[in-house]
Formats: structure tokens, C-alpha cells, sequence
């Protein structure tokens, strides 16, 4: 199977590879996938509280390159956007993008419960007012 | 001195034809073309000849004797001749297979076949290097067992069965012993009678010969094997599997047997020094890789290694120009890692981490070292990557997580 330069650019050149303190109330931090599935993508977003936006992203992925190259350009797609904006992220984008073959497919949907599972964290901080210790894991 | 792209390290999937068996086969296309099964003219005469010698050189890699050697399209179906050819002739006698659950595909839905044809199939399990034993064997038969079927070594780990052990408990029973020996063949001495192998599966392309022949032995005397044809026609291969032969594939089938017996000596031990150097040249440099099948009882040119936090066809897009395979299951529709590896109790994700390396003949010390390189920092570089070796840096025990499931 030949590889898109697009996923082959983001599997080389990872965008936001790196991580935020979960417990910053800021944050928003997903955690989907499971080891014995051979994909885990840790997606976390932060949020600039007066403006809404979500101004950095970060991503680490246990995956195929594909799986790498979906949490990269998801991080990359997140910056700048209103959370209700990143919701509205599919997973068909990220295919469409990275060019990913029918077999890969699954880590593009992997990306987009990653954003939501961000999303949703962040959002649960906000309602509680209360900086809410994650329990790593979980999500998703 | 530059190494040159891409290097070769799947010799267990298949090896490079040696350049010296293409030589002996290439007058069997255009020049002595004629059909073996030809008896009135030259031609047949001649390639008849020809099928003989090449008979008698893979009968003497195993200690066998030509007759003893009929010719197939590979292993696949050496495989399912033995398997289905015996239960069918034997069924009078029993209808009871014994057999091992990390065998090759092949052999495995082949005995699913048999048992919803009617037979009883055990499954052996493996130990956590990969091997079963002669006791489980024995254990294992009935009054019914008709065969008992383990392959010689594994095509993914390299463990390698006790085969004389296991022919001397079906010998006292008086079962048929088969072995698939398509990984073994040319690599490790094998000798039929030593042994008490009774059928042996064997293929060219795993030898430094061609695609597309293969061989299974058939014991002649003590006891004399019979086996039900599973393809009907002319009566080719004493009636055990009609079809004209390929010759010039034979030809390169004995040509790739004659070099592995007279070159196996010094070729094992230069294939086994490259794969130590390989072996060791990574997991003395990456904490947490562990070597996969048994540490001395296999293959001298394989190596297969799991790295933890890292997923397998990850690992393998980062070291692309260096062919190997995974036993992730990332590149088939099933979320299924290996089913070897996770007969030996290897992990789920730990299996998804697995690199299967496979030196050969061609190999070089020059490229086993760029490998080393490429490998220790594709691996350092995901796992900065990973959330997994993040979390397990900081305490995190991640068998503790409730994963969700995907």
C-alpha cells in the first residue's frame, strides 16, 4: 500500500506533538482508542477564556501512521476555532485530506471522537468551576 | 559505504532467487522445453532427466530418496494434500488430527475443512517461547488419531519444534507424522530418517529458488504412506498429483536445494552472527523490547522483537526503505493482532509492537548496522510520540486504565 505525501509530510513532520497539564481548567484533554486495538490518540486542546477560541492544540498517538498523520492534522484544523466549531470537525475531512485508504478510515473516526472527547472535558471543567482532576484514560 | 535502498529483511516471507539456480534454469525455457511426461523423443527424454536430477538433489537435503519426492505448485498445497490426502485414505482407521495452533494458515483451515468434513482436530497450545512437546503430543491421540501435523519452525517467531521427539512418539503409536518444513528447509539439517518425519511440505521460494514449485515428501517404506490425490489427471507423480510438470522450476527447485546442503554450514553461521549482531544491536539499545519466540531454539536468520509503545506498521512506515513485516493488525480489516503471538501469551499491544526481521543470504554486516540505526531512532522518536510511554514514564500503570474500547 503507497502512502499519500500528505500522510507521509504529517508522519515525518508531526504537527503539536506534546502535552498540557490536564488539570488546567483551560484545557480540554481527550483520550480515545486502547492498546490491545493498536491505536490510542491523546488529544488536548486550550482555550483563551475571554475569547472562546481554542488558541493551541497538542496530540501524542500510539498508532499506524495514518493514526498519526489524522491526530496531526486534527491539531493543526483545531487552532483558532470556536469549540463549537471543532465539533463540527468529521472525520470525512481528515479521509479526504490525508488522502487515507478505505482500510485507514477508522483512524480519521479515532481523530474525530478525539476532538470530542476534548471538547466534552473542557466543557465539563467550565460547567463545575472546578479545576476537575482527570483520571487519565477514560475518555472517548 | 553507502548502504543501497531499500534493504531486504522479509526472508521469511520470501527469498531472492539466487542469480546461480536463474543460470541452471534458464535453457529449460527455450531450449529443453519438452515435457517430461513426453516418452517417444529426445526432448521429453531430456527434460525427464532433468526432473530426476532435481528430485535427487532436494531427496538429499532431507536424507529422503527421489521417489519419495512429489512435486506441487508450493507449500500451500503440500500442505493440504497431506492433510486432506491422509484423513481420506486413512479414514477407515480414524478420523482423529493432531495439529498445533500456531501453524501456518494453510494447515490451519485446512484442518477447519477436515473437521467439517468430519474429523476431530486437537489443537496443541504453545509454551511462552513457542513450543510444544512430545509429552502433549502423546497426551493428545487417541485410538482414532490418524496424524499428527507440526510444523518444523515457526514463519513468524523462528522457534523450532522437537521434531525427532515428536516423530518417536508417533513412531511407538504408530501415527503419521507431517511436518511443514518450508521455514526450515536449507536453514537447519533435516534429516527424514533421524527424525521419523513421515511427510514433510517443502517450498523453492523460501530456499533462494522460484515461486510457484514446491514438494512434499512421502515416505516410501516403514511404513509406506499413501495419500488420496486431491487433483485427478494423468497419473503424474505416482497418481499422488496429476499435472504436468514445471520443469524448469524443478530445475531451480534442486539447484537452490544442491547450494543450501553443500553451503549450510558457513551460510548458518554467517546468517546467525548477522541476526545476533541485529538482535542484540537493538535491544541493547531500546529498554523495553522484547525478543519474541525462543532464544536459542530458532531459526539462525530470524529475529522478531516487540517494542513497547510503539505500534507495529507505525514503526514500519518510519523504516520504509527496510522491508520486514508486523504483526500489528493495522494493515487487515480484523483489529486481530497475530494470532502466533498471542498463542505464546504475548500481549494484545504488545503483539500490535511487533517487527518481524529476517536476515538471509544476501544480507550484509553493512546493512544489519544502517538497521540498527534507523530502528533504535524510529523507535525513540514515536515513542516521544506516545502517549503510552508517556504515561508509563510517569508511573501510570496502563494495564489500571479503563480504555474505551474502539
Amino acid at each position: 500500500m503507497a502512502y499519500s505525501p500528505a500522510i507521509l509530510d504529517h508522519y515525518s513532520n508531526p504537527r503539536n506533538v506534546g502535552s498540557f497539564s490536564a488539570t488546567d481548567s483551560a484545557v480540554g484533554t481527550g483520550l480515545v482508542g486502547a492498546p490491545e486495538c493498536g491505536d490510542v490518540m491523546r488529544l488536548q486542546i486550550r482555550v483563551n477564556p475571554t475569547t472562546g477560541l481554542i488558541e493551541d492544540a497538542k496530540f501524542k498517538t500510539f498508532g499506524c501512521g495514518s493514526a498519526i498523520a489524522s491526530s496531526s492534522l486534527a491539531t493543526e484544523w483545531l487552532k483558532g476555532k470556536t469549540v463549537d466549531e471543532a465539533m463540527a470537525i468529521r472525520n470525512t475531512q481528515l479521509v479526504e485530506e490525508l488522502a487515507l485508504p478505505p482500510v485507514k478510515v477508522h483512524c480519521s473516526v479515532l481523530a474525530e471522537d478525539a476532538i470530542k472527547a476534548a471538547v466534552k472535558n473542557y466543557q465539563e471543567k467550565q460547567t463545575t468551576h472546578e479545576p476537575v482532576l482527570e483520571t487519565v484514560g477514560a475518555a472517548g | 559505504m553507502a548502504v543501497k535502498l531499500p534493504i531486504y529483511l522479509d526472508n521469511n516471507a520470501t527469498t531472492r532467487t539466487d542469480p546461480r539456480v536463474v543460470e541452471e534454469m534458464l535453457p529449460y525455457f527455450t531450449e529443453k522445453y519438452g515435457n517430461s511426461a513426453s516418452r517417444n523423443h529426445p526432448f521429453g527424454w531430456e527434460a525427464e532427466a532433468s526432473v530426476e536430477d532435481a528430485r535427487a538433489q532436494i531427496a538429499d537435503l532431507i536424507g529422503a530418496s527421489p521417489k519419495e519426492i512429489i512435486f506441487t505448485s508450493g507449500a500451500t498445497e503440500a500442505n493440504n494434500l497431506a492433510l486432506k490426502g491422509v484423513a481420506a485414505m486413512y479414514k477407515k482407521k480414524g478420523n482423529h488430527i493432531i495439529t498445533v495452533s500456531t501453524e501456518h494458515k494453510c494447515v490451519l483451515d485446512t484442518s477447519k475443512r477436515l473437521e467439517r468434513d468430519g474429523c476431530q482436530v486437537t489443537y496443541l497450545s504453545v509454551d511462552t517461547n513457542g513450543r510444544v512437546s512430545a509429552e502433549q503430543v502423546r497426551a493428545a491421540m487417541t485410538d482414532k488419531t490418524i496424524l499428527v501435523s507440526v510444523m518444523f519452525a515457526n514463519n513468524e517467531i523462528g522457534t523450532i519444534q522437537p521434531i525427532a521427539e515428536i516423530g518417536k512418539v508417533c513412531k511407538e503409536k504408530g501415527v503419521l507424522f507431517h511436518t511443514d518444513g518450508v521455514q526450515a528447509a536449507g536453514k537447519v539439517p533435516i534429516d527424514v530418517q533421524a527424525m521419523g518425519i513421515d511427510l514433510m511440505s517443502l517450498t523453492a521460494h523460501k530456499m533462494y529458488g522460484p515461486k510457484g514449485i514446491g514438494a512434499l515428501y512421502v515416505r516410501k517404506k516403514d511404513p509406506r504412506v499413501r495419500l488420496e490425490p486431491q487433483i485427478d489427471g494423468g497419473g503424474h507423480e505416482r497418481g499422488m498429483r496429476s499435472g504436468t510438470l514445471p520443469v524448469p522450476f524443478i530445475v531451480g527447485f534442486g539447484a537452490a536445494a544442491e547450494l543450501c546442503r553443500r553451503e549450510m554450514p558457513e551460510e548458518s553461521a554467517r546468517t546467525f552472527a548477522l541476526r545476533e549482531r541485529l538482535r542484540k544491536g537493538i535491544m541493547d539499545q531500546l529498554p523495553e523490547s522484547y525478543l519474541n519466540g525462543h532464544p536459542t531454539e530458532r531459526l539462525p536468520g530470524n529475529v522478531n522483537i516487540s517494542f513497547a509503545y510503539v505500534e507495529g506498521e507505525g514503526l514500519m512506515m518510519g523504516i520504509k526503505d527496510v522491508a520486514v513485516s508486523s504483526g500489528s493488525a493495522c494493515t487487515s480489516a480484523s483489529l486481530e493482532p497475530s494470532y502466533v503471538l498471542r498463542a505464546l501469551g504475548v500481549g494484545d499491544e504488545l503483539a500490535h509492537s511487533s517487527i518481524r526481521f529476517g536476515v538471509g543470504r544476501f544480507t550484509t554486516a553493512e546493512e544489519v548496522d544502517y538497521v540498527i540505526d534507523l530502528v533504535v531512532r524510529e523507535v525513540n522518536r514515536l515513542r516521544e510520540m506516545s502517549p503510552l510511554f508517556e504515561m508509563a514514564q510517569a508511573g501510570v500503570d496502563l494495564k489500571s486504565i479503563q480504555w474505551a474500547a474502539h
